[in-house]
């Protein structure tokens, strides 16, 4: 098992490293150079003339690389143009935000996805089976945004039964450790400010975990079709053994293989999806802060952010690949 | 189990088998539902005597097509856009970004679907014609999402083809970029690159095509490995045909099929992901360009008062996306030598 | 132990002569529902077997036989459903029983052993917990003993560590072990019926004789009765004393094993009879054994049973057939150097070697040091078993795998250093056929276009005199021409091996070597496809390699057989010898799993 993780750490560490090389580049080629992407457009010549000596880019370019990779392995991805403070402070600020809603959406999805490909399967060809996969299309085919807006006009703006946007109310005085405000009042105490940021995640959670719901139902719905005719099934039936007990230790464990093995493409959807979504709900996440980024041409933030979003994404990954480990036994051996 | 045969499929066989054909026995195998009884019946049971035309795998799979509904519903809906985007300039009723209406748009008030006959489908905020922005849109939305897929296809076989013909230290460098692409979440990765290459259609379109090329590039290549284990590579390699005969000719066309698949349903990712870009303002141009996500992003602020603003282009997004997943899927299920003759 | 009810019947059962049989059926009718309406695989079948007693249904695939079994113990796949007839198991008619009274049966006292050990074990359950499971549901374990039970139940079984083995997982078991657990599992309870459904075609061979004799001695100390399943006539006789013959969904005849075997009524069994390898092997046991020693074609004798093959031509035809019983080689080579050959064999292989090393580990030899002859027009065989490196030795042969060490030469030329215009001559002369005619035809071509291709690639003739080539082929090996626009998907597995054939034998070649051509095919058709390899072989002149894990096949086609175990060669002889007077014991190990050939004879197997 840690022979695994040490290989897939391995293995991440030249995918890491070639993507910075081209983070590299590509800052290096922006018109202007480098200085000119940290400073932006409006920077003096000396300020200019002053980055690039600080920042050593009137060196050779190799030698430029290793100070920049020097950088980044020591956790400086410089300082963000608009905010002036080091990216990484800012990252650390909103990354809870869309934690949090990365992990309400991945729970929904989880939650209700599974159950609704295992009934579908077990009424596959009637007209529940056919209602579930007409939603679980539906729900592939829905832009993420989209989506947003009708769960905001519909339960927001028409109903009024759940906030429009924010992560909580802005008159809830609420105390913040950890950024998760969820978490946060439940450890203070303060429960309905728990409660509040509890239903500013429901809208862009629900949105945020619809195709990936849709997807989950759709593979666990396949699966448990192809696990009901597997051998080892009718081998259990034959056995004379109890049908709950054939669902879960046959059906279940099994069919939830191939689930398992998606998640970390779902999670890439989520944090994709959160950007989109973020901005919907004005949630103040990663999501927005990137949206800012990306008009202001902060550079640093960018850059920051594109290396920051692989290695979580990658971590991810690990993890999944991991706990494949751990449900299936043929893989913890090999 | 003759049921299924037609008449003498083969006209007089080799074998005789009494009964000729390989029909399972089905408790012994996996018999699912709909996915037997095709096996012989798939070709046309002419028996005359003659020379029978065969079924090829494309031609068998367009016959379940036509078959079936699903098929029929996608290929519809995506015939009906591709017709509207390539007849916007005869059919709409108004330029792209002109703003017909605004003068009937008044702080609070923006005229909805049916409220003016001259505009059917209502107006935007700065007086444009919803039905014609929605026709335009569709040029552009379809432009963007099938030229993205095209590029996003090119650079994936191209990458595909060299890891699965070459294999060894090709195969581990073409890997290793498609490792690094796919370490950043797809959507994300598009972001990243249209923010790089500024603003614009073209910058969607690459944007889009390059975050495609992985997803493309890994199927090839693994459709490939999995084909060059079969057995008729090895009665290939037998015969003494060259490396490149053998890629060309019987691994690479045996391996598309599911990298077309993929690329029917990637056509729905890219009409998305496109409005997803222009939503986020990625998509260049004016506030009051023809395109769909476009549309959405200066819809937010008027959700209160003309939620039609949003809910349109969003169907259409959505429509599209639907059409060509339906005609990805079916396509999918034709393809599948499960459901075909095995 | 709880259920003592049961276990006193069991007892009384033995001496007590039963008024009616265990397992009575009559008349079944099975339907399947598919999208082209209703398909019925199982029509107006009827068997019985009595307490104790062993009854073999068997039938080619389609025949319904699993169909019939399935439907005895109630597992019929989602879309099946007893139409007609009646299952009286002990008393009680089980069709229409419902499911909460049949679960109480199944396990309890009919438990299943089902074909493929590879696929019927759950891969995330410990195989303890698998026999645990049903000890516990019917209540003969208790949560404190079942541990105990388990290991019990697997030593029964011959799993050795059984306390071990029982804490592993599916994947790290042998196929041998998984089906000996699978065996456990089935008579865990000790059930009255054990429905055997294939239980050893999935197993080398060598494996299949130990596990059936596992089952027989299990079920003979427990009072089981055996419902055997198998598209293996031989095996049928061998096991069980009364037979029941399915084909196409019915039953055509059953009797008792011996006389259906002596004097088949039915055509389709009296077809059968004559094709099963296995039985056929035994049929002309005695005259391999006798007469055939002193005839110059010992192994072409054996294809007399077979309608449409021919006699050998004596010595002529086939050119360098040795004129006299080549000599024995304990090294597998020389046997064509008998009596003073005149002509060189059109391949020898000496000291081949293939080694893949293994990180951190001995390095593996696929084949070592195999040195062996084919004399032109003859067939020789490899035989083994999974691993034995047979496979690895022929595409050695075929230049598709570089040897290690060794060399072999073709027609007097070292084939391992030809250069590329020598290499498109060999590989001209040299063809093979594979085993899956399901994979070895690419599925986009027409069959016209698979047979015509290496006469495109080698340039032969335009376009006019190529399609009549195809025709000509097509023709050769029984293929009707009007299937030239065919694609493969749309022929039987017989038809397509018929293509492969077709296409090796467009350029002439002097040499086919054929990989298992007929293991994944139906006994009748396999039967065909072998007259059709002796006839070609007949007209044409033509060499074999024929690779084989089935003796009994090679026995029907072979003039030399060499015997390979674990990358060695460990026997090599002229056909008769390796049948009559098997020297290494691995051979007679091999001859021993034939199931047919004890037969009649009253001797065990150690």
């Amino acid at each position: 098992m840690f022979r695994l993780i040490g290989n897939r750490l391995l293995l991440l560490a030249p995918t890491i490293i070639g993507l910075s090389v081209l983070l590299f580049l590509w800052v290096r080629a922006l018109p202007g150079g480098p200085a000119t992407a940290l400073l932006g457009d409006k920077a003096t010549p000396e300020a200019v003339a002053r980055v690039n000596e600080a920042y050593g880019f009137d060196r050779p370019i190799l030698e430029q690389y290793f100070i920049y990779m020097g950088r980044i392995l020591s956790g400086d991805f410089g300082n963000s143009l608009l905010t002036s403070r080091p990216v990484l402070e800012e990252f650390a600020a909103r990354f809870p935000a869309t934690l949090e809603l990365t992990a309400f959406a991945l729970l929904f999805a989880v939650g209700f996805g599974i159950p609704l490909g295992y009934w579908a399967a077990r009424n596959v060809g009637r007209w529940q089976d056919q209602a579930a996969v007409l939603l679980s299309l539906m729900g592939v085919v829905v832009p993420v945004f989209f989506l947003a807006f009708i769960l905001k006009w519909v339960f927001a703006v028409q109903l009024g039964w759940l906030p429009t946007d924010g992560r909580q109310d802005p008159r809830i005085d609420a105390t913040h450790y950890t950024n998760f405000f969820v978490w946060d009042g439940m450890i203070t105490g303060e429960y309905d400010a728990a409660w509040d940021a509890l239903t500013h995640l429901v809208l862009p959670g629900v949105a945020l975990g619809t195709i990936p719901l849709a997807i989950i139902a759709r593979i666990t719905r396949a699966s448990v079709l192809e696990v009901q005719n597997a051998d080892y099934v009718r081998t259990a039936r034959a056995k004379g053994l109890a049908p709950r007990l054939i669902r879960n230790r046959f059906v279940m464990r099994n069919a939830l293989l191939p689930v398992t093995t998606t998640l970390g493409l779902q999670l890439g959807l989520l944090i994709s999806g959160a950007v989109l979504t973020e901005t919907v709900f004005a949630f103040n996440g990663i999501g927005s802060f990137l949206w800012d980024a990306i008009f202001n041409l902060d550079f640093p933030v960018l850059q920051g952010f594109i290396i920051f979003i692989a290695v979580i994404y990658s971590l991810i990954n690990l993890l999944v690949d991991v706990s494949y480990g751990l449900i299936d036994p043929r893989v913890r051996v090999s | 189990m003759s049921v299924n045969l037609p008449p003498a499929a083969g006209g007089p066989t080799g074998d005789l088998t009494p009964g000729g054909s390989p029909a399972p026995d089905p408790a012994s195998g996996g018999l699912l539902p709909g996915t037997t009884g095709t096996v012989v019946a798939a070709g046309p049971g002419r028996d005359d005597g003659g020379p029978v035309k065969g079924t090829s795998v494309w031609k068998d799979a367009f016959l379940r097509l036509r078959r079936n509904p699903a098929a029929i519903a996608g290929a519809v809906i995506v015939a009906l856009f591709l017709l509207v985007a390539v007849l916007a300039p005869l059919i709409a009723p108004y330029p792209g970004e002109a703003v017909p209406g605004a003068r009937e748009i008044t702080p609070g008030h923006i005229p909805g679907p049916g409220e003016l006959p001259q505009f059917p489908l209502g107006l935007d905020r700065f007086g444009g014609d919803v039905l014609s922005k929605l026709i335009w849109g569709a040029q552009s939305s379809l432009m963007i999402g099938v030229v993205s897929t095209a590029l996003g296809l090119a650079g994936g076989m191209v990458l595909g083809l060299l890891a699965g013909a070459f294999g060894g230290w090709v195969d581990g460098v073409v890997m290793r970029i498609v490792d690094i692409l796919l370490s950043v979440p797809n959507l994300l990765l598009a972001v990243s690159i249209a923010a790089v290459l500024g603003q614009g259609p073209y910058a969607v379109m690459i944007a889009i095509g390059v975050s495609q090329v992985p997803i493309f590039a890994r199927l090839l290549r693994s459709s490939m490995l999995s084909q060059k284990s079969a057995d008729y590579v090895l009665a290939a390699q037998t015969l003494g045909l060259s490396r490149r005969t053998i890629t060309m000719s019987h691994v690479l066309p045996n391996s598309v099929g599911p990298v077309i698949v993929q690329a029917t349903l990637t056509l729905a990712t890219a009409v998305i992901d496109a409005a997803a870009l222009s939503f986020l303002g990625l998509g260049g141009g004016r506030p009051e360009t023809a395109e769909w996500g476009r549309m959405l992003t200066y819809a937010q602020s008027e959700l209160g008062i003309a939620p039609w603003l949003a809910f349109l282009p969003g169907l259409c997004i959505a429509v599209t996306a639907l059409g060509f997943t339906l005609l990805g899927e079916s396509l999918r299920e034709a393809l599948d030598p499960k459901s075909r003759a095995r | 132990m709880s259920g003592m009810g049961d276990v006193r019947a069991e007892d009384e059962r033995t001496p007590r002569v039963e008024p009616e049989p265990l397992l009575q059926i009559r008349d079944l009718q099975v339907d399947f529902t598919t999208m082209h309406g209703s398909v019925r695989a199982v029509e107006d079948a009827s068997l019985s077997l009595e307490a104790g007693r062993t009854l073999a249904v068997v039938g080619e695939s389609g025949s319904g036989k699993s169909t019939t079994a399935m439907a005895a113990i109630g597992l019929l796949a989602g879309n099946g459903k007893v139409t007609g007839g009646s299952i009286r198991f002990n008393g009680q008619d089980l069709v229409g029983l419902p499911e909460s009274r049949m679960r109480d049966i199944r396990g309890r006292q009919i438990g299943l052993v089902p074909q493929d050990p590879m696929s019927n074990l759950n891969p995330v359950s410990r195989i303890g917990t698998q026999v645990a499971e049903t000890l516990l549901t019917h209540r003969l374990a208790t949560r404190r003993d079942v541990d105990a039970r388990v290991v019990e139940v697997l030593e029964a079984a011959g799993i050795p560590e059984a306390g071990r083995r029982s804490r592993q997982y599916p994947h790290e078991l042998s196929g041998g072990l998984r089906q000996r657990a699978l065996i456990a599992v089935a008579l865990a309870c000790r059930p009255r019926l054990l429905i055997a459904d294939e239980p050893t075609s999935a197993l080398d061979v060598t494996v299949q004789q130990v596990i059936l004799d596992q089952i027989e001695q299990m079920t003979q100390e427990l009072g089981t009765a055996i419902l055997l399943i198998t598209h293996d006539l031989g095996l049928a006789a061998e096991r069980a004393q009364d037979l029941v013959v399915m084909h196409r969904g019915k039953v055509v005849e059953s009797g008792p094993a011996a006389q259906l075997l002596e004097d088949p009524q039915h055509p389709y069994t009296r077809s059968l009879v004559r094709a099963a390898p296995s039985v056929a092997a035994v049929r002309l046991a005695p005259e391999a054994f006798t007469g055939a020693r002193g005839e110059d074609h010992p192994a072409p004798a054996q294809r007399e049973g077979h309608p449409g093959a021919r006699p050998l031509p004596d010595g002529g035809t086939a050119g360098a057939l040795p004129a006299s019983a080549p000599v024995r080689a304990e090294d597998g080579r020389g046997w064509g150097r008998g009596a003073g050959a005149d002509t060189e064999p059109l391949v020898t292989i000496t000291d081949l070697t293939k080694v893949y090393p293994v990180r951190g580990g001995d390095d593996f030899y696929a084949a070592r040091n195999v040195s062996l002859e084919i004399p032109r027009g003859t067939t020789v065989s490899i035989v083994g078993e999974s691993g034995s490196g047979k496979t690895t030795t022929a595409r050695m042969l075929l230049r598709l795998i570089e040897p290690t060490s060794g060399s072999i030469t073709f027609d007097g030329r070292d084939v391992l250093t030809l250069d590329r215009r020598e290499l498109r001559d060999f590989r001209q002369r040299v063809q093979a056929v594979f085993q899956d005619p399901y994979s070895s035809l690419n599925p986009m071509f027409t069959v016209g276009r698979i047979i015509e291709e290496p006469l495109i690639a080698y340039k032969r003739g335009g376009a006019r005199e190529r399609r009549d080539r195809v025709v000509e082929l097509m023709d050769q090996v029984a293929l009707p021409s009007s299937m030239h626009r065919r694609y493969p998907a749309e022929l039987s597995g017989g038809q397509r091996q018929r293509v492969a054939i077709a296409r090796a034998l467009a350029l002439r070649p002097e040499l086919i070597v054929c990989d298992e051509p007929v293991s994944a095919l139906d006994v009748l058709v396999q039967d065909q496809i072998l007259t059709l390899l002796g006839d070609l072989q007949q007209e044409l002149g033509l060499s074999y390699l024929f690779i084989s894990h089935d003796l009994a096949v090679v026995r029907l086609i072979s003039d030399y057989v060499c015997v390979m175990k674990d990358g060695e060669l460990v026997e090599a002889a002229t056909s008769e010898e390796i049948f009559t007077n098997p020297r290494h014991a691995y051979t007679r190990r091999l001859l021993a799993s034939i199931p047919g050939n004890e037969l009649g004879i009253e001797t065990g197997v150690a």
